[in-house]
């Protein structure tokens, strides 16, 4: 393992992603990318009584299905981490309190997959393991009720609002194994610039996602055409365009090959999703539904995954704090 | 039916259009200034006493009837009158019975069917 | 356009960059809604006026038959797609105060009856009444005392 600049990690045997598995919600099942997923549920609560057991079935069975895909036996995951945005990460812990593996619950909140993935390669490469899990969840209807409004209020959402996606995502790295590969680790600072509007996330945590995007290409010295795709988790409309304006002052062109998983999951026009997919799940089961797979079918060989976070909760907004963000990458290759 | 013959529709038309127009006032506070409407509401019911208390918020009820005791404003106008006229008949304490007196029947019906609701139903995600 | 380095040049930007309501959209959808809830209002107040029912007592008929239909329209999940239609139009009349009740109340059952249902149900509402009640409070001691002063002065 290698130290690049400030915050880069290059690792010496680079990590592969074994395998990955996703389940979402029925609105993310109506998208555009509903093929790619695992498991399409029909039904917010899935049988449960709670959004919060919902949720934490959701992703319990993300694992039992990444894990039956990997047939790894299971007491050969060494290390599980993974993190959620409810109070305490306990979709989590709840769902996977079962699991029987050495857990590590991380938050970043949005950007936790790939923290996650990050926290697991350095793990592998410095041999404490040789496969673990990474997971991540987040639920529409918890979410709404942790930081938002009641689902039954009569409010409207305003056009920067940012839909929290149902579901989860899920992967397995592995010492061994054929790619894709996880080559580089940019670890994220916070940056703050002083966004307070908890319904513009996505100009709250573009910031930090240009921040680690410079950090990273500095630190390893290459340029956005390095990669087929550069990706972000949860910008959206609103904070895709920041950021490719914001790159372009510093001098950096990423607009030809930067897309984000909140813009691509919903269908803006029929969805009414506004600012398009947020939540730890919006990353989550977009790589490990659709950009694991056009890295399996080589259709992109060396993309940049950036998940994005804001560190708020309830408490802080109603105070009238700013919002803080952070965004985490990994840069993926086959 | 006998009834609606004697409908006064101009007083309705009347109450359509007043009561509208309240509600543009909200929603120009809602679409501007990011206010949640927990705030907009407590907005709309201070303002309501407050001119209420004034005598103002009489001449609207005067004029459009429902469409100004309908919106919220309305419930703090009947507020501050219950106080006042309360005051009138039993002195200081009146201030403290009077309004919670005249809006008991909004007060009371909202809790009461609120609860009815909650026990009877689930919440569904929002299909839009 | 120029490097952003500051806080408050990031937010005029964001401003900017952010998109706007459809404000136009929203009054007329509003104000045709919020006018319908008022005349649905005047007619039950015309009804009350036909079978001779005195008016104070006629306006709390009028609430508490709004409040009812938003309240069930509420357990029918169907006032939220009214409110996100409406905006302001469902908010401000009474059923916007009757909706803030209902929704926290079916949204925190799952917390039980006492702490989630009976408790959470004045997130919304709860502030609605401190502020309305003790502004009230304040029209009536002023009223009192600015009387008893009329009354010394004469």
């Amino acid at each position: 393992m290698q130290k690049l600049g400030k915050q880069t990690l290059k690792l010496e045997y680079p990590v592969t992603i074994l395998e990955t598995a996703s389940i979402v919600g029925p609105k993310e099942a109506n998208g555009p990318l509903a093929k790619y997923f695992d498991q399409c549920l029909e039904d917010e609560f899935w049988g449960e009584s709670t959004w919060e057991k919902a949720e934490s079935k959701i992703i319990k069975e993300t694992v039992n299905i990444v894990i039956g895909k990997s047939k790894l036996p299971q007491d050969k995951l060494e290390y599980c981490f993974a993190g959620d945005l409810l109070n305490q990460c306990i979709s989590s812990s709840f769902g996977l309190r079962e699991l029987n593996i050495p857990f590590y619950g991380i938050f970043g909140a949005c950007s936790t997959f790939v923290e996650g993935m990050g926290l697991g390669a350095v793990f592998i490469e410095s041999g404490a393991a040789e496969n673990l899990l990474c997971c991540t969840s987040s639920h529409f209807c918890s979410a709404e009720k942790q930081f938002r409004f009641p689902l039954e209020l009569g409010n409207q959402r305003p056009p920067s609002s940012q839909w929290t996606v149902t579901g989860s995502g899920s992967a397995i790295l592995s010492k061994s194994g054929t790619g894709p590969y996880i080559t580089h680790i940019t670890t994220g600072k916070i940056v703050d610039m002083g966004i307070k509007d908890a319904n513009n996330m996505g100009a709250a945590m573009a910031p930090a996602a240009l921040d680690t995007l410079i950090s990273h290409f500095k630190d390893t010295g290459r340029k956005p055409s390095y990669y087929d795709a550069i990706i972000t988790g949860d910008l959206g409309y609103v904070g895709k365009e920041i950021l490719i304006e914001m790159a372009e002052t510093k001098g950096y062109q990423i607009k030809s090959n930067y897309n984000d998983c909140g813009v691509m999951i919903f269908d803006k026009a029929t969805q009414d999703t506004h600012s398009g997919g947020s939540g730890c799940a919006c990353i989550g089961t977009v790589f490990s539904g659709y950009w694991y797979q056009q890295l399996k079918e080589r259709k992109y060989k060396k993309i940049l995954l950036m998940a994005t976070g804001a560190l708020t909760n309830s408490t802080t907004a109603q105070q009238g704090e700013s919002i803080p963000g952070i965004a985490h990458a990994v840069s993926i290759e086959v | 039916m006998d009834f609606w013959g004697q409908i006064d529709w101009m007083l309705v038309l009347k109450a359509f259009i007043v009561g509208g127009l309240i509600c543009i006032i909200g929603q120009i506070l809602i679409d501007k200034t990011k206010l949640t409407s927990a705030r907009i509401l407590v907005i709309f019911v201070t303002s309501g006493v407050i001119l209420g208390g004034l005598g103002i918020y009489q001449h609207l009820v005067d004029f459009a009837g429902a469409g100004a005791t309908v919106p919220l404003t309305g419930f703090g106008n009947a507020l501050a009158k219950g106080a006042i006229e309360e005051v009138q008949k039993v002195g200081f304490l009146g201030a403290f019975m009077g309004g919670v007196k005249a809006a008991a029947g909004g007060i009371a019906a909202a809790i009461f069917f609120g609860y009815l609701a909650a026990l009877i139903s689930k919440p569904k995600m929002k299909k839009q | 356009m120029e490097p952003i380095e500051t806080k408050k040049q990031y937010q005029e930007y964001v401003n900017q960059k952010s998109p706007n309501s459809p404000i136009l959209k929203n009054c007329f959808n509003s104000f045709w809604v919020g006018g319908l809830i008022c005349a649905i209002g005047q007619i039950i107040l015309e009804f009350c006026k036909y079978r001779n029912i005195e008016l104070s007592l006629s306006n709390t008929i009028v609430s508490v038959i709004l409040i009812f239909i938003s309240a069930f329209l509420t357990g029918l999940n169907i006032f939220n797609k009214i409110g996100k239609f409406a905006g302001a139009g469902s908010l401000v009349p009474i059923t916007g105060f009757a909706n803030s009740i209902v929704s926290p109340a079916m949204e925190y059952k799952s917390e039980g009856y006492v702490m989630g249902v009976g408790a959470k149900m004045f997130t919304v509402a709860g502030p609605v009444l401190v502020y309305g009640i003790s502004a009230s409070i304040l029209v009536g001691i002023i009223y009192l005392i600015f009387n008893t002063q009329a009354i010394t002065l004469v």
